[in-house]
């Protein structure tokens, strides 16, 4: 729900509701610009929810890429502070298996250190004592500090901290036009993707923040940017395997990290180039899921006969550098281009590369350029500022209790106050909204009703985004009908809280489809006698009272929200 | 290797798909919305205590350990493992001297039975009991099953009839119970056997099979006697003695908890732990044996079925056997937990849930007007004989009791 009506005119807007958009927006705002942030689907719908959440020590870029590897390290110890709810600190080692060369590990040491990421080389058997999950075969390990990283948290906890210094936010907008008088852009024209609506809106500055996306944005404002879609498929066990991060000590290649993510650890990635009319089409293949297994279980061998909850695959912003169209050099580093003196057109700036990690970096970046060019002058904050959820001054602030329970606190106001950090007392945990939506995730309603009224969340896939809903072992099956419930309730529409059910069960299957064996297609078996079988379930036999009324999205764009769903997400 | 050929965790928590048809068939669930119900505290919970310990609840003291779940889950999650594991892995909590004294079947038996007389009477003064209620958490609605003034062994030992003249021999896992509070059964079970052409050999040095130990955490010393009752059973069963019990729960520790809790592998004699009624309905079933009862026992006797002879599956060879008896007539009862579990209906904590959660069933007993109820399970016994107020025998008894021995003896040609 987008509360705060906007007013027609901006200092800037940022277009890409992802972690780079969303922080680039707070860091505006923190600066006192009049900001809108845009976005076509919703708040990390692209790159930044289908990664594998990792917090990098830059350990991983050590050797190849030391500038990058600074980045995280610097980055890594920033988000520690201010955005401690997002962050656990599992820490990570990186393990030579006995057909890799145990001498890079001398060399990745060395690396490391020189790019300032403390490393330090632990005995086999130590390793395997601090991570029971890890290959017993290992000869060396190396104790780097990484870490996990909730992408959705991160995210939203930017874009409320934007909101909070005064931004405006408009999910489910897309970008049709970038408009531009002379050689200046002048604003952007947004279709309402519920309604179909064209609306104009001016601003003196826009900030392409749209990840892959950026390359069709910059189309629309007349200059070409070249990216190269990197796409990286990754699966979701069904538990926790690992407690810590386990790298491969190699040079990067495919499946080589593990990382524990809240309750299920995720082990990734493959890297392919994919064509970049497919960025709306990543769907994971059988040979995807085979590398993914083979090398996983070469670190974990626990991953061979642990049930796989989904696979998914997100896909990189890979810029080529300017003077190589061909893209033979491309940069995994943070790219910020002002389009003025790069092609010309004045107020138009694009930030790209870069990396989860990375994002606060690059939002100052582009907030610096964008002072710069605007003419104000004030510090960057976003270093500093604790993010919504992680202040300082509420942080050990309790969450309600309600019932009388035997337990000191109740493993949903635990699950809740792990996601929310200081902003739980917001939820208003009482025994009224107490009971639960998502039993696997200790999701309650008074959390979804919460990530409805202040979260922007206005259907299934957002509220999963918000609060874990049907991330967990049932994928939705129990929890979608009754999130569904209090969501048709909440926007007082059951006709789209209907439609948004169809929507989010086949989006769960999506990701289910390239794993779906064992339990995992029992599971989906039984989603599907429930919802069809039992309840009568499907989309093309709703009626059409139900099927088509002014407040249900009609335009054939919004076909695509189903499919937009990321898996890891 | 192969990869996701099956899927392996622990207690098969990830093969639950969420059906929640556990919760259905939990007693715990039904009366006390304290409790978060098999699903939440096993499957459910186990995913979040494996991200974080603190997630632990101590709610799941709260289950009964019943195992109804396990019997309703359609695949194969062991449900109640799942939350007795966590109980003993995540619960920091030191175990308390009443839960000490409780779970300590064995030892306070060989006390108790020196001097029986005195001891069962102090457990019936009022006074007393209102200091354990109050000093120790035990229960004052409940009294202690009396001792004997004489323990089982010490009969088999002295009085028994000579088991040696037996041709083909089994070993006999009588339990605390039947040691220090009813030696009664334990001569029926040899009665019986006897007249069947078995004889009764005991355990070497038997031990508690562990339940109490295991319910109340004391986990180290359950596997100290598991191992040793393991030793000896091996033993047995290398002589070709089956070890045979009274007792549905000493019998399904043995078999079940021992591996799954106290991670001892006895899959190599795990099929000659039986209990007695087993064993004999099967000989009953393939015409090695046959019984005759005597013409002028007549009893009107409903069945109950001990939560852990449905895990076991078992129920059906009790059941068969009463049915053999012609003078018996058998009188159908709401089936479900009584709601004591072993030690855990003692605690005063527990005994409001535990008496809610035997009500239907104690209802339906008080209506079905019989002269017996008969079942495999000491302790339902305690509980159902306090709270229906109806006498309460080890289906080995009535059988024994029913048996025309003589009768029985020549027609197995004995």
């Amino acid at each position: 729900m987008n509360s705060n009506q906007p007013t027609q005119h901006y200092d800037v807007i940022v277009i890409g509701a992802g972690a780079t958009g969303a922080g680039t927006a707070r860091d505006c705002a923190m600066r006192g610009l009049k900001v809108l942030l845009v976005e076509r689907f919703d708040f990390t719908a692209g790159a930044t929810g289908r990664n594998h959440g990792l917090l990098h020590s830059g350990a991983r870029y050590a050797v190849t890429d030391r500038e990058s590897a600074a980045e995280c390290i610097s980055e890594n110890m920033i988000l520690r502070t201010i955005a401690r709810h997002c962050v656990e600190d599992t820490g990570g080692i990186f393990v030579t298996l006995p057909d890799d060369d145990l001498a890079y590990q001398a060399t990745f040491v060395d690396a490391c250190r020189d790019a300032g990421i403390s490393a330090e080389i632990i005995d086999p058997a130590e390793a395997r004592r601090i991570e029971p999950a890890v290959n017993p075969e290992i000869i060396g390990a190396v104790k780097v500090p990484d870490g996990a990283v909730d992408p959705f948290r991160l995210t939203t906890a930017n874009a409320i901290a934007a909101q909070r210094n005064g931004a405006h936010i408009m999910t489910y907008h897309e970008v049709t036009a970038i408009n531009v008088t002379g050689q200046r852009v002048c604003g952007v024209t947004l279709r309402d993707q519920r309604t179909g609506a064209l609306k104009r809106i001016d601003a003196d500055l826009v900030i392409n923040a749209a990840g892959i996306w950026g390359h069709s944005i910059c189309r629309l404002a007349g200059v070409n940017v070249n990216m190269f879609p990197a796409k990286g498929a990754l699966l979701i066990f069904g538990h926790r395997v690992n407690n810590i991060v386990i790298n491969r000590c190699r040079k990067p290649a495919d499946a080589d990290i593990l990382v524990p993510g809240d309750t299920i650890s995720l082990i990734g990635t493959t890297s392919s180039r994919v064509p970049y009319d497919q960025v709306d089409n990543m769907e994971v293949t059988p040979e995807e899921v085979d590398i993914l297994l083979r090398e996983g279980s070469r670190i974990a061998p626990a991953l061979a006969t642990t049930r796989i909850l989904r696979a998914y695959a997100g896909v990189r912003p890979l810029v080529a550098a300017d003077n190589d169209p061909s893209g033979r050099s491309i940069s995994r580093g943070i790219v910020c281009l002002d389009h003025a003196v790069r092609d010309g057109l004045e107020s138009f700036i694009t930030i790209t590369g870069g990396k989860l990690m990375t994002y606060r970096l690059m939002a100052e970046w582009a907030t610096d350029l964008a002072c710069r060019k605007l003419g104000r002058n004030a510090p960057c904050r976003t270093a500093t500022t604790p993010l919504p959820g992680s202040d300082s001054s509420d942080r050990d602030a309790p969450v309600s209790h309600g019932k009388h329970h035997i337990i000191e606190l109740p493993t949903d106001h635990k699950a809740a106050q792990a996601r929310h950090g200081s902003m739980t007392p917001d939820i208003g945990l009482d025994a009224r909204n107490e009971s639960l939506v998502c039993e696997c995730e200790e999701v309650s309603v008074g959390e979804i009703r919460y990530a409805i009224r202040q979260l922007h969340a206005n259907n299934l896939v957002n509220l999963r985004r918000r609060t874990r809903l049907g991330m967990g072992t049932c994928q939705g099956c129990l929890c979608a009908s009754r999130a569904a419930s209090i969501l048709g309730n909440e926007l007082n529409d059951r006709p789209h809280a209907l439609r948004d059910l169809c929507n989010f069960l086949n989006e769960r299957w999506k990701g289910m489809l390239p794993v779906a064996w064992g339990q995992t297609l029992v599971e989906a078996q039984f989603s599907s006698w429930l919802y069809q079988s039992v309840c009568g379930l499907e989309p093309d036999i709703l009626p059409p009272s139900l099927g088509h009324t002014a407040e249900t999205p009609t335009h054939p764009s919004l076909a695509r929200q189903s499919s937009e769903a990321s898996p890891n997400d | 290797m192969e990869y996701q050929v099956k899927n392996i965790s622990r207690d098969n928590f990830e093969q639950c798909i969420k059906c929640t048809i556990c919760t259905v068939y939990c007693p715990v669930l039904s009366v006390n919305p304290l409790y978060p119900g098999p699903k939440q505290a096993g499957p459910d919970g186990e995913r979040y205590r494996l991200k974080d310990p603190e997630f632990y609840d101590k709610a799941l003291k709260m289950c009964l350990n019943c195992k109804r779940c396990e019997v309703a889950c359609p695949s194969g999650v062991r449900i109640g493992d799942i939350i007795q594991n966590a109980r003993i892995r995540y619960d920091r909590h030191p175990v308390s001297i009443r839960d000490r004294m409780l779970a300590s079947t064995d030892e306070m038996g060989s006390l108790a039975t020196k001097i029986s007389p005195v001891v069962n009477t102090i457990l019936r003064l009022r006074p007393v009991k209102a200091a354990m209620h109050l000093a120790l958490g035990i229960d004052s609605h409940r009294t202690f099953p009396s001792y004997a003034s004489r323990t089982f062994e010490a009969w088999m030992r002295s009085d028994a009839p000579d088991q040696t003249l037996f041709s083909r021999q089994i070993t006999y896992f009588h339990g605390c119970y039947v040691n220090y509070n009813n030696p009664a059964l334990g001569r029926d079970f040899v009665t019986l056997m006897n007249a069947l052409g078995y004889g009764v050999r005991l355990l070497d040095r038997e031990r508690c099979c562990g339940v109490a130990k295991i319910a109340n955490r004391l986990i180290s010393q359950a596997r100290r006697d598991a191992e040793k009752n393991l030793g000896a059973i091996r033993k047995s069963v290398a002589d070709g003695r089956p070890v045979l019990g009274t007792s549905s729960t000493c019998i399904f520790t043995m078999r079940d908890e021992y591996p799954h809790i106290l991670g001892l592998d006895n899959a190599d004699v795990r099929d000659s732990i039986l209990l007695a009624t087993r064993f004999v309905h099967q000989l009953v079933d393939a015409g090695h044996i046959r019984l005759v009862f005597r013409k002028d026992w007549k009893k009107r006797v409903a069945y109950h079925v001990p939560c852990h002879m449905q895990r076991m599956g078992w129920a059906v060879h009790s059941l068969e056997l009463l049915k053999m008896i012609p003078g018996l007539e058998l009188i159908p009862i709401e089936p479900g937990c009584c709601g004591i579990s072993g030690t855990y209906g003692f605690k005063k904590e527990n005994y409001s849930t535990s008496q809610a959660v035997g009500a239907e069933l104690f209802d339906s007993i008080r209506s079905a007007d019989v002269d017996l109820v008969a079942t495999d399970c000491e302790t339902c016994k305690w509980q159902i004989e306090m709270s229906a107020g109806v006498p309460v025998a080890n289906p080995v008894s009535i059988l024994a009791e029913a048996l025309d021995i003589e009768a029985t003896r020549q027609a197995n040609a004995l």
